[in-house]
């Protein structure tokens, strides 16, 4: 394999798999219902080999029905916004772009207030989000093809205009949306949790995210010729408009996905792949499977502190851009210093 | 052999450049001369298929390449534009061997092959030291020596270059030049702008004029290339020195000012 150079071992990607281990673990233990490792450990046996129970059943139904689909949707949301961030930075040119710069956050924030405001189910809520993150992109897309002139930076303008369309359209629904109960469970989603995760909505978002990661982990090399300019790119043979609608399609699943499950999680989708390009270049080759696993491995982090720091929750999205940014500004002081 | 024939080029409706004819056959080193904006990129750009022709068509080996893929035209034309910039930082390696994209099949990378390739483009440049340096903090002249590396991984007959020694220095410029002799010598073919008519007299084997949209072709310019061309060109006045060196004959181009 191409990412375990010999000769080069700051490339290799094993150190972030055993993180992501490491901290998966860890995740089942910690929470409001301690499991100590060693019960932890026959509890996971119990499952291929024949050991006799020892403990009882509000264990198992802690490890396998509250904190497994947690710990999943965490992982996947997390890798799914670090993903498309680290592909959009490429295809922007720009490393300060996060996965929500073509609206899809601003539709899915739309499409959950929409579906709050009128009483649907989770269920209900996760679709309007995933459907309306969708419209929003799509929108974004066709218009900006409209323009005949630079396709990058028209991409970029509209995604800000059809964002902030949407997002006055979230302030009017909260506006009219009734203080007792509908504004706060706006604006709860608004600021991101995996708290009511549950494994059918696991089945559910990995189809599209799997969908999205597919096609952008064929496309690794390819993504590094279509960090060059547009012209550049052409003439290697590399049809540039093309690779682009799949990037876009495949982050746009990937983020409508986890967003709905999760609500809006900011800073991952910047932080992560900055951080990934500092540890290992920005070969996508090498870069991607080291942004999925970081970007797994921090979100499980951070929701771990969501839900054992206090004994209410915080919000997940609070946690992220109260950790999120000051890393960033670390990394940036670290990086001009050097 | 490329072959553009009648190309008239410009943007929408506007046109820039009428009735461009010339061929250029492997050995050749065209020089493109004329003043800013007289439309030597829109020309470049057109034949490149960057800008879609107004009309006419750009031939190679007698096929018209207009609707060619941007694969297909990368095995045969390599391009390096005027200005080109790397936002994140890519090895000096993996920038050389972007150069194998056309080659690589809808899911594959690069292969130990193409890393071979990449390294022996490296080689005949003497850029190998430069591998695993970090292409944006190379200088001006290494970056151009980069992109040329890079063309020649793509193994493409002709390159076009839009002014290959601006903001070179006069060593680096020299050595440019030395090294795109080396290719037309190898059987490549080269088209590059630029703007001093001296790297016409030194090197081409053709030049372009362009000036009022019109492209007019001269073979042999240190032979054909005269002093009324140059001025009609630049619009400046300028005398051409002939200096016997080595019983070689060396043109040079000094403005009377």
């Amino acid at each position: 394999m191409n990412i375990l150079d010999k000769d080069n071992k700051k490339t290799s990607i094993y150190p972030f798999v055993i993180l992501l281990i490491i901290i998966f673990v860890l995740s089942f233990s910690l929470g409001r219902y301690p499991i100590d490792a060693k019960t932890l450990l026959k509890v996971f046996l119990s499952k291929i080999l024949p050991i006799e129970k020892s403990w009882e059943d509000t264990i198992e139904i802690v490890v396998f029905q509250v904190r497994l689909p947690r710990i999943i949707a965490a992982l996947l949301v997390g890798l799914s916004l670090s993903l498309s961030g680290a592909v959009y930075q490429g295809m922007f040119k720009n490393p300060l772009v996060s996965p929500d710069i073509l609206a899809v956050s601003a539709g899915s924030a739309f499409g959950a207030a929409l579906a709050i405001y009128f009483s649907l189910t989770t269920t209900g809520i996760q679709a309007f989000a995933f459907l309306f993150g969708i419209v929003a992109v799509a929108l974004v897309y066709f218009i900006s093809q409209k323009i005949k002139a630079d396709p990058i930076m028209a991409l970029v303008i509209i995604g800000i205009l059809i964002g902030s369309l949407f997002n006055s359209f979230v302030s009017l629904i909260k506006y009219l949306a009734d203080t007792e109960d509908k504004l706060p469970a706006i604006s709860f989603w608004l600021m991101g949790s995996l708290s009511g995760v549950m494994a059918r909505d696991i089945k559910a978002v990995s189809i599209p995210i799997f969908l999205g990661l597919v096609p952008l982990y064929i496309l690794r090399w390819r993504l590094n010729v279509l960090t060059l300019s547009e012209e550049e790119a052409k003439c290697l043979g590399l049809d540039a408009g093309k690779i682009r609608l799949v990037v876009i399609i495949s982050s746009t699943l990937m983020t409508a996905a986890a967003v709905s499950i999760s609500g809006i999680i900011g800073w991952i989708g910047l932080v992560i792949p900055h951080l990934g390009r500092i540890l290992v270049g920005p070969d996508y080759r090498v870069l991607i499977p080291t942004t999925i696993l970081l970007g797994g491995s921090y979100l499980l982090l951070i929701d771990n502190i969501a839900r054992t720091l206090t004994t209410v929750e915080v919000p997940l999205g609070i946690l992220t851009s109260l950790i999120g940014a000051p890393f960033f500004i670390f990394l940036l002081l670290k990086r001009g210093r050097s | 052999m490329l072959e553009v024939r009648d190309l008239s080029c410009g943007y929408g409706k506007e046109y820039i450049l009428e009735n461009v004819n010339f061929t250029a056959k492997s050995g050749d080193i065209v020089c493109i001369l004329g003043s800013n904006g007289s439309g030597k990129s829109t020309l470049i750009k057109s034949i490149m298929g960057l800008i879609r022709p107004l009309k006419g068509e750009v031939l190679i080996e007698g096929n018209s390449i207009l609707n060619w893929s941007w694969k297909e035209r990368a095995r045969f034309i390599s391009y390096i534009p005027q200005s080109f910039s790397s936002t994140f930082q890519y090895k000096v390696k993996d920038i050389v061997l972007m150069g194998r994209t056309s080659y690589l099949n809808f899911s594959s990378t690069p292969s130990k092959e193409d890393e071979i390739i990449a390294d022996e483009a490296m080689k005949s440049l003497k850029i190998l030291h430069l591998k695993d340096k970090i292409y944006c903090h190379l200088s001006g002249g290494e970056r151009q020596l980069v992109k040329i590396a890079q063309a020649l991984a793509q193994q493409a007959k002709i390159i076009i270059m839009d002014e290959p020694t601006n903001n070179l220095d006069f060593g680096n410029q020299m050595l440019m030049l030395k090294h795109l002799k080396e290719c037309a010598e190898k059987g490549m073919t080269i088209i590059m702008s630029t703007h001093s008519p001296e790297h016409a007299f030194l090197y081409g084997t053709k030049a372009l004029l362009v000036k009022d949209g019109r492209v007019i072709e001269i073979d042999n310019p240190n032979k054909n290339l005269r002093e009324v061309d140059l001025e009609g060109l630049y619009d400046v006045k300028l005398k051409v020195f002939k200096l016997n060196f080595k019983n070689k004959m060396i043109k040079m181009c000094i403005p009377m000012i």
